[in-house]
Order: structure tokens, then sequence, then C-alpha cells
């Protein structure tokens, strides 16, 4: 129960840190509440791609929009952007949400996940206008996996609603660190300028945080 | 399968998209070598995806969501815009270098490997600096000869190889293709290549590399490092 109580936060942190880590897991702690039901509500998302992939049907478009438009604004918004901005690549996200959800493989990732990275790529190409590196799956070059199924063998589409309840468990130390390394594009090192902490106590936090979530996923 | 990985940290800032272009490469290249932390990274867009349907919303008023969702809905005949920044292309590289060098970094080459404008920086040592100009970061192709040694030196910032041909050793171990190492402020070393080839490899360095002694400060003229 410690992993849900709101911390004690020190002293030395900013004022708005601590209403960073108490709005983070309040937030955190509803979508646990509605959790136990989100596990199956990952079928009806993807359905809802599946129907747009094979009918462009916009009905289904239309409720992805209402699970994931706020959410992408949201990120988009925590990483910096302004609102008008957020509105517009949001847009953009969703845009491509209804052209790719062909491409979208329900064996690979959740839909969350899937958005997550669509939405992330959207933001280094159009905010910092930089590239994303990224492989080729038919790259000659490719070493493949030792076992052939190995790197499908970890069933991380079906995992999303155990991520999310053991992401709510984490002590709030623990994950408001996370969010910041998700959302708010800080190394360990500006982290830990920012909230006067020492950097080895930011990298011992986060790596227990992703720790406990790999150990979550490994039995995915 | 590389023994030598990029630490978690590079890992997470490529998968939350923190990581810049330079580190970013760095890591692409070192996934299509390594199917471990290509499993790594889906791990961590899993726990980025996750997160995100955790974040609070943006709470719309219900009037401006109506009007977005119309907006969009009105756009969707639209055809996918081209992407801001446009891939780099590889044409026309010879099949040593499709060989040796992954998708991610022969986008950035522009030449095969032995038409590139090499440049002699020591002994035994050729770099060829990528077109990557980030400030702050040197991206780089070195080629150091079979058997021939870096000069002793420690770092500033954060030095991260990868080779991609030959290996090499230092104080921390043996380096061979898909190897990363990574260097902090707190390590000083001088990696010898193997005898066996020459040593390709990528580098990436945030700050600059420190050479003690004259031998070092020669050679620190001279490389730009």
């Amino acid at each position: 129960m410690l992993g849900l109580a709101v911390p004690a936060v020190p002293l030395a942190w900013p004022r708005w840190a601590a209403g960073l880590v108490r709005r983070d897991i309040a937030a955190i702690k509803r979508v646990v509440l509605a959790a136990s039901s989100r596990t199956e509500q990952e079928q009806p998302l993807d359905a809802l791609i599946a129907r747009v992939a094979q009918h462009q049907d916009r009905t289904a478009f239309a409720a992805l929009f209402d699970h994931f438009a706020p959410r992408v604004k949201g990120y988009l918004l925590r990483l910096g952007a302004d609102d008008g901005t957020a509105e517009e690549l949001t847009q953009e996200v969703m845009l491509a949400v209804w052209r790719r959800a062909a491409s979208f493989n329900p064996a690979l990732a959740s839909v969350g996940t899937w958005v997550f990275t669509i939405a992330r790529n959207k933001r280094i190409d159009r905010l910092r206008r930089e590239r994303r590196p990224e492989i080729e799956p038919d790259d000659p070059a490719l070493a493949p996996a030792p076992a052939p199924d190995a790197e499908a063998a970890v069933d991380l589409a079906r995992a999303g609603g155990r991520l999310r309840a053991a992401i709510a468990l984490l002590p709030a130390e623990q994950s408001s660190l996370l969010a910041m390394a998700f959302f708010e594009d800080k190394s360990h090192r500006a982290i830990a300028t920012e909230l006067r902490l020492p950097l080895g106590t930011v990298k011992s936090r986060i790596r227990l945080a992703l720790g406990r979530l790999r150990g979550v996923l490994e039995g995915a | 399968m590389p023994v030598h990985h990029p630490v978690e940290e590079q890992l997470l800032d490529y998968a939350a998209g923190g990581a810049g272009e330079p580190a970013g490469l760095l890591v692409a290249t070192h996934l299509a070598l390594c199917a471990e932390c290509r499993t790594q990274v889906r791990k961590l867009e899993a726990i980025g995806g996750a997160l995100l349907d955790a974040l609070p919303e943006a709470a719309p008023a219900a009037p401006a969501h109506a009007e977005a969702l119309a907006a969009v809905l009105a756009r969707l005949d639209e055809p996918e815009p081209a992407p801001a920044m446009p891939a780099a292309v590889d044409v026309g590289l010879d099949d040593e270098t499709r060989r040796l060098v992954p998708a991610p970094l022969r986008a950035y080459l522009g030449a095969s490997l032995k038409d590139l404008p090499w440049r002699h920086v020591a002994r035994g040592l050729d770099e060829h600096e990528l077109a990557l100009d980030r400030p702050g970061f040197k991206t780089r192709l070195l080629r150091i000869r079979a058997g021939a040694a870096m000069p002793r030196h420690g770092h500033r910032g954060v030095e991260s190889v990868l080779v991609l041909d030959g290996g090499f050793t230092d104080e921390i171990g043996s380096f061979v293709r898909g190897d990363v190492g990574v260097s902090d402020a707190s390590i000083v070393h001088r990696p010898v290549a193997d005898p066996d080839g020459d040593c390709l490899c990528l580098i990436v360095v945030e700050g600059r590399l420190r050479f003690p002694g004259l031998l070092g400060r020669a050679f620190s003229l001279f490389s730009r490092y």
C-alpha cells in the first residue's frame, strides 16, 4: 500500500514538483480503478482498429478518437507543445491511425503502444524536426533472433492491463520519474538537476521501476 | 550475439523518443545487430503505451472535442503527408557496405565505405564525419588499422562506440561486431584494434574527449575531438 501513498515531498523540491506527483498519482489511481474493466476494453480497441482497417468504418474511428485524442493531446502538451500545435498534431496522429490501421499487428503490440509510437514519431518529425533512425525488417544486415520466434514470444500485446496495474502500484517516487523520462524528454541528469536529487538516486529509482515492469512483461 | 549493450538509459531514451538523432542512430544500428535489445525496446514501448493510457486526459470541453472529431473526419480522405524531415536514402552502395553497415546507418553514408572521403587522423586511424551536425555531438565512422592503438584518453562527456567490423580491446573488455562500449568521465582507456583485421566503428561523442600528456594534446589538436 506504500505504493499508493502520496509521498512526503522533500522540502528541497520545487513546489510544482509536489503538484506534479500528486496529479500523476491521482490520475494513475483513476485509471487503475478502471483497470479491471480495461482488460476487457483491450479487445474492443483491437476490434475497432480491425473495423477501420477492413471496412473504413467511421463510427469505429470516432470511438478510437474519443479514447485516444485527449490522451495524445495531453502527451503533446506535457512535452511542451502549445495548445494550437498540440491540437494540430493530435489530428495528424489520429489521421495516421486511420490511414495505417491495416498495418497494425495485434500480435506485436497493444493498440495503445502502437498509438504511442505514432505520436512519438510525429513529434520527433514535426516538433524537433529530426529524423528517427529505425531498423528495416528486411535489411540483409539485420541479425536474426537466435530462436525464430524469440522476439515474438513475449506477448506484449496482451499485457496492457497488467502493466497499467503494475505502474499504479509503483512507489510514487518511481512512477513520477518514469513519467518524466517518457513525457518530458529529459535525460536522467536533467531530471536530477530539476528535482535537486542526486543523479544516482534518479538512476536507481528509474532502474527499479523498469525492473518491476519488465518483471510483469517477462510473464507475458 | 553482442555481449556489450547500450546502457539502459540509452534504450529508454530511444524508446521514449527523447534521444537526439546521433544517439538514436547508434541505438538503432545496434538494434539491427541485437535481437535481445530489440525485445527490450519493444518492452519499453509497451511501458510507454501503458503510461500514455494512464496520462491525465487533456479533459476537452465536449463542444471542442466534437469539433476536433468533425475536423478529422472531414480530412480522412487526404493522402498521408510526406514527413517534414525526408528520410535519408542509400543508393548505389557496394556489397561490402551493404553487408557491414545496417540500414539505419547506411542511410547517412552517401557513398560506399571505400569511396568515403576518409580523413587521416593519426597513424593507423582514419575518420569520416557523418553529415549529422548537432550541437554538442560528434558522429563519426572510425577505421582503425589492425593492431593499431588509440592514445590513452579520458572523457569529459559520454562516448559511445559501436563496432561494425573487426574488433578492439581496452581495459574494459573485448568488443566485436554489434558490441557497444559506453565511456563516461570515470573511464580512461587505451583501445587497441584486434590484430586480425581493420576495425570499423560508429562513434558518437557528447562533449569532448580528454587526452592526457603531450602526445595526447597533439593528437587532440589534430583530431578535433
